[in-house]
C-alpha cells in the first residue's frame, strides 16, 4: 500500500506545498530580494572600483555567484517550512493515515525546488535587465540548468534535514544562515579568490561553493573551469545523498515529545 | 459481539518514566469506549499507540481487527484520529483541508467532492469553509478537525480530548456527532478528563490513573462503587452543631471549623423531610443545607486519590 501510492501520495503534497507557497509568497519574495539588492549593490555602487583583467563587465563576474547566492537563501524558506508544518498537529494526522510516508518529506523537496529554480529564473532575468550579456551557447546553457538543478536538489534535501533537526521555525531561520551568507560571502562569488589573504582564501577555494560558482561561471561567460567541474558535481552529489539519508533518519525517529 | 479494540498488558516508559505500566481494554464494536483519568495519566500516550503514532514496550492489540504491530498500515486504513492538539492545515480553508483528505484516502475527483459537501453539511460549516483555517475559532477548528476525521469513513475514531477547550455549545455539537457515528456503526475511543463527558456518551468507562486502569465498567458500575449520596448541614454556631450530631447520630463527617455536618442519605425527599423533621423536633436550627447525589466526580476522587486502589 505504501509504495503503491508513493506518487500520488507525493503529488498531492506538492500541491498543498505549492499552494502554501502561493498563498504567502513573502519568503520567496525575500528569497530573490536578496540576491537583486546585492547586485544592485555591487554593480552600481561598488562595480566602478571592481577592476577585472581582460575587459570583462563586473555584471558578467558577478551573476553566477549571485545564482549561487539564490539557491543558498533559498534554503531559508524550505528549512522553515518544513520545521513549522512537523511541529503542527496536521503531521500526527498524517503518521495516522495510510498514506506513502516518504511523500511528506518529497512534496516539501520537490515543492522547493520548484521555487528556488522559480527564484534562479527571476534572479536571472533581473541581471539581464542589469546588463548580463553570457557567450554560453545552447548546449551551454542546457548544462547550466542541470547542474542549477543538481544544485537545487542537493540543497533543498540539506534544507529539509536542518528543518527537521531545529525545534522552532527561528532556529531553522538561523540553522542555515552559514549557506545562505557565509559561503556565499567567504567565495568567489563577489571578488577572485586570489585577491583575498591567506586564511580566508584558503578557506575560500577550499569550501563547496566556489567551484559550483566557478564552473556556472565558465559555462556562462567562457572562463576556464578546469577541474571545477568535476569537484562540484562532488559535492552537490554528495550533499544530496547526505541530505536525504540524513532527512531519512530524523522523520522516521519515533514521533515528537 | 465483534471486537473493535482489544489490548493487552500495554506497556511503555520514556527514559525511566512508566507511562504505561500494563493496561487491559476491550471495547466491542460499535460502542463509545471513554478512558477517563487526570493530566498526565497516560491518556494521549494511549491513543498515540493504538493510533501507529508510538510503539509500545510490551503488549499486544488488536485494532479494528488487525494487529497493531505487524499491520500498522491496515490499522491506518481502519482508523480516524483527532489528536488532542488542531491537526488542521492552517494555510487551506476548511474545504481545501477536507478535499485533502479525500485525495490522501484517494477518492476519485467526484467522489472526495461529494465527501466534502456532505461533512461540511453534517458539521453546518457552510460560508466558513472557505475561509482559510488560521482564521478559524476553536470550536470551528475542532469541527473541521472532527469532519477531516471522518472522511475516509474510518470503523474505529480516537478522540483524544475533544472538547477540551471548547464553549459549552461547541461541546454538546461534538457529542452530538459522536453520538450519530455511534448509531452508524462506528466504535468511538475517547478520552476526556471531564467526567460528565464520559457520563454523557460512554457505554463503559475505563479509570486510568498513573499508567493503570484503576477502574472499569457501566457509568452505573462505576457509581454503584463508592458510597451513597449525603446531606451537607450547615449551622450557624458551635452549640448548635453538637446538639444536632447527638440528635442524628450516623454522621459521615463533622467540620468544627465551617460548622457542618454530613449524614448519609438516598436523596430522595421521604428520607430529607425525616431528617430534617428530627432537627426540627430537637429545636435546631440549620443555617444551610446542600444535598449531593453520586457522581462520577465522587467516583473519580474516590480511586485515583489513594496510591493505589484494587477496585476491580
Amino acid at each position: 500500500m505504501s509504495t503503491s501510492y508513493a506518487v500520488t501520495d507525493s503529488l498531492t503534497m506538492l500541491r498543498r506545498n505549492l499552494k502554501h507557497a502561493l498563498r504567502y509568497p513573502s519568503l520567496t519574495v525575500g528569497v530573490v530580494g536578496q540576491p537583486v539588492l546585492l547586485m544592485l549593490l555591487f554593480v552600481y555602487v561598488f562595480g566602478g572600483a571592481m577592476k577585472l583583467g581582460g575587459g570583462a563587465t563586473y555584471v558578467n563576474y558577478l551573476v553566477p555567484g549571485m545564482l549561487m547566492m539564490t539557491a543558498g537563501s533559498a534554503t531559508m524558506p524550505a528549512a522553515i517550512g518544513v520545521c513549522s508544518d512537523m511541529s503542527e498537529g496536521i503531521v500526527s494526522r498524517f503518521r495516522t493515515m495510510p498514506i506513502a510516508r516518504v511523500s511528506l518529506l518529497t512534496g516539501h523537496v520537490v515543492g522547493n525546488m520548484i521555487q528556488m529554480l522559480v527564484s534562479l529564473v527571476l534572479v536571472l532575468g533581473v541581471s539581464f535587465a542589469m546588463g548580463f550579456r553570457p557567450e554560453a551557447s545552447f548546449g551551454g546553457w542546457l548544462l547550466v540548468v542541470a547542474l542549477l538543478v543538481l544544485l537545487s536538489l542537493a540543497l533543498t534535501w540539506l534544507a529539509v534535514a536542518l528543518g527537521l533537526v531545529s525545534k522552532t521555525p527561528e532556529a531553522a531561520s538561523n540553522i542555515v544562515l552559514p549557506i545562505s551568507l557565509l559561503l556565499p560571502f567567504i567565495s568567489s562569488a563577489f571578488v577572485p579568490v586570489d585577491s583575498m589573504p591567506a586564511g580566508v582564501r584558503w578557506f575560500a577555494h577550499y569550501q563547496p561553493f566556489t567551484p559550483i560558482i566557478e564552473t556556472l561561471r565558465g559555462l556562462l561567460n567562457g572562463t576556464p573551469v578546469g577541474s571545477n567541474w568535476i569537484i562540484a558535481l562532488v559535492w552537490c552529489a554528495g550533499i544530496a545523498i547526505g541530505g536525504y539519508l540524513w532527512a531519512k533518519k530524523l522523520f522516521t525517529r519515533d514521533v515528537r515529545r | 459481539m465483534t471486537t473493535g479494540l482489544a489490548v493487552t498488558g500495554l506497556q511503555k516508559s520514556f527514559a525511566d518514566k512508566t507511562v504505561l505500566d500494563g493496561i487491559d481494554l476491550h471495547v466491542p464494536q460499535g460502542t463509545i469506549f471513554a478512558l477517563l483519568g487526570p493530566n498526565g495519566a497516560g491518556k494521549t500516550v494511549t491513543v498515540q499507540i493504538l493510533s501507529t503514532l508510538l510503539t509500545p514496550d510490551a503488549g499486544q492489540a488488536e485494532v479494528a481487527g488487525h494487529d497493531l504491530l505487524r499491520e500498522p498500515d491496515a490499522v491506518r486504513a481502519a482508523i480516524g484520529v483527532t489528536g488532542q492538539f488542531s491537526a488542521v492545515d492552517n494555510w487551506l480553508t476548511g474545504e481545501e483541508n477536507l478535499l485533502l483528505m479525500a485525495d490522501l484516502h484517494h477518492l476519485s475527483k467526484a467522489e472526495g467532492r461529494r465527501r466534502t459537501a456532505e461533512l461540511l453539511e453534517l458539521f453546518d460549516l457552510g460560508d466558513e469553509a472557505k475561509k482559510v483555517a488560521s482564521t478559524y475559532s476553536g470550536g470551528m477548528r475542532r469541527r473541521v478537525d472532527l469532519a477531516m476525521t471522518l472522511v475516509g469513513r474510518p470503523k474505529l475514531i480516537f478522540l483524544d480530548e475533544p472538547t477540551t477547550g471548547l464553549d459549552p455549545r461547541s461541546r454538546r455539537a461534538v457529542w452530538d456527532v459522536i453520538r450519530e457515528l455511534v448509531a452508524g456503526g462506528v466504535t468511538v475511543f475517547l478520552t476526556t478528563q471531564y467526567l460528565d463527558e464520559a457520563d454523557q456518551l460512554a457505554d463503559r468507562i475505563a479509570v486510568l490513573d498513573h499508567g493503570q486502569v484503576v477502574a472499569e465498567g457501566t457509568p452505573d458500575e462505576l457509581k454503584r462503587q463508592i458510597p451513597g449520596g449525603h446531606v451537607v448541614l450547615t449551622f450557624a454556631d458551635p452549640a448548635a452543631l453538637d446538639l444536632a450530631g447527638r440528635v442524628l447520630g450516623d454522621v459521615s463527617a463533622r467540620d468544627d471549623e465551617a460548622l457542618t455536618l454530613q449524614v448519609p442519605a438516598d436523596g430522595g425527599v421521604h428520607s430529607l423531610k425525616a431528617l430534617l423533621d428530627r432537627l426540627e423536633l430537637a429545636a435546631v436550627d440549620i443555617a444551610d443545607l446542600s444535598v449531593h447525589t453520586p457522581d462520577l466526580d465522587d467516583v473519580f476522587l474516590a480511586l485515583t486519590k489513594q496510591e493505589k486502589v484494587t477496585a476491580r
